[in-house]
């Protein structure tokens, strides 16, 4: 590392006093990562804009994602807000960690990053669960109606409910007329077809996509915080005499909730 | 072989560490940050919960477009607070500030206004007056 330097004289270069931006070398690049990152992301999210601003329709996001573990459905966009707030509260004990490392507080950081590494479980834990949820598809799926693309659901006299999209909905006797002459059905989400849009697969795709590589990300950043974990406890840190390693990890944690709040806006509200 | 860069990084490094009186006024900004999120997320769902994109008869709601710039200014004012105050980007150099932030900003406003501009001509082509689909 850093082998090839002795001919440099650094006085020539800024005068001989370290970095010009004042920050070390390490946190620097991270920031460098970071931003070739957040490009990754904002050109994903673009794209999305894109496909969505040019299709004919787009479902709606509290229509799509509108379950909750154990309590079934019609809690509208109630477990991504729970999630988003999974990944903002380990977010913050991330960064009580680092203001734990600045003071050299050992026992602080230990308490503060395993209870990151816990949030970021939680929060990869709640995708799988979204992804289950989405690729197994509503109760009964979807059918080609003459009037379009229709969920069925039953109501609580148990009627046929059609949801027809964009809140409107056919109950009853008309429902059932609809129900016998579709001519097609669909269930659940692939990467071909989806019952949420089944006129615009890609929705599909990008949602596969985008929280995909997020989920990624975020199941690396456990793993980053975890190795970090480890080394702390081993004292690593202070042989040192700085925790720096923990504000490192700790850009990249906060990143990934930065994108998920994007993420979260793009897909989910709008 | 010896690690002349590390040097400066310890250098930098221990002067960020602080005291405990620092440390009190510090954790406090965190915990006012915190309450910040989590009431823009809190009022965030609640309106996506309350105002429909779609009236009762399924026609567009004519509050949805500020609604959305709403979400928009939100979710900045969200990113803003997590970039500077839990990134610590705020406390950095001036000069390292901007090297992280204009290049990001104007490439990716560049990006978005390149992506809205080509899809609203394709969205035309496909459903606009003159559409190619018959």
């Amino acid at each position: 590392m850093a082998g090839h330097t002795e001919n440099i004289s650094t006085s020539e270069l800024w005068g001989g006093d370290g970095s010009p931006f004042r920050i070390s070398y390490g946190k620097q690049w991270m920031w460098m990562f970071l931003v070739s990152d957040a490009l990754t992301f904002g050109g994903l999210l673009t794209a999305y804009g894109f496909a969505r601003h040019s299709a004919p329709s787009w479902p709606i996001g509290e229509e799509t994602f509108n379950a909750m573990p154990f309590l079934g459905t019609g809690y509208p966009l109630l477990y991504v807000a729970l999630m988003t707030f999974i990944l903002i509260v380990s977010s913050v004990t991330m960064v009580l960690a680092v203001e734990a490392a600045h003071r050299l507080d050992k026992k602080g950081v230990i308490k503060w990053l395993l209870l990151t590494v816990i949030g970021g479980f939680f929060f990869v834990g709640s995708q799988a669960w979204e992804w289950y949820h989405f690729i197994h598809g509503s109760h009964f799926g979807s059918i080609l109606t003459a009037d379009g693309w229709a969920v069925v659901d039953f109501n609580e006299a148990n009627e046929m409910v059609l949801r027809m999209g964009r809140g409107l909905t056919v109950v009853g006797a008309e429902a059932a007329t609809l129900y016998e002459n579709a001519t097609a059905s669909m269930q659940g989400a692939n990467l071909i077809e989806n019952e949420y849009a089944p006129l615009v697969p890609q929705y599909a795709n990008f949602f596969f996509f985008i929280t995909g590589f997020h989920g990624f990300h975020v199941f690396s950043g456990v793993v980053f915080n975890l190795i970090i974990l480890i080394n702390v406890v081993k004292g690593v840190y202070d042989k040192r005499g700085h925790y720096e390693m923990v504000e490192k990890v700790g850009l990249y944690w906060h990143f990934v909730d930065l994108v998920w709040v994007f993420v979260f806006t793009f897909f989910y509200l709008l | 072989m010896e690690r002349d860069d590390l040097v400066q990084d310890h250098k930098y490094s221990i002067s960020a560490n602080h005291d405990e009186a620092h440390g009190i006024e510090i954790r406090k900004k965190i915990w006012k940050v915190t309450g910040i999120l989590t009431l823009i997320t809190v009022v965030e769902v609640l309106i996506g919960a309350f105002i429909k994109q779609y009236d009762a008869t399924g026609g567009d709601n004519a509050l949805w477009p500020y609604v959305k710039i709403g979400f928009l200014v939100l979710t900045v004012v969200k990113a803003a607070y997590i970039v500077l105050v839990f990134m610590h980007l705020g406390d950095e150099r001036k000069s390292f500030k901007w090297v992280i932030l204009a290049p990001y900003i104007l490439f990716i406003l560049y990006l978005i206004f390149i992506c809205l501009t080509e899809s609203s001509y394709w969205h035309e082509v496909f459903q606009g007056a003159d559409s190619i689909n018959p």
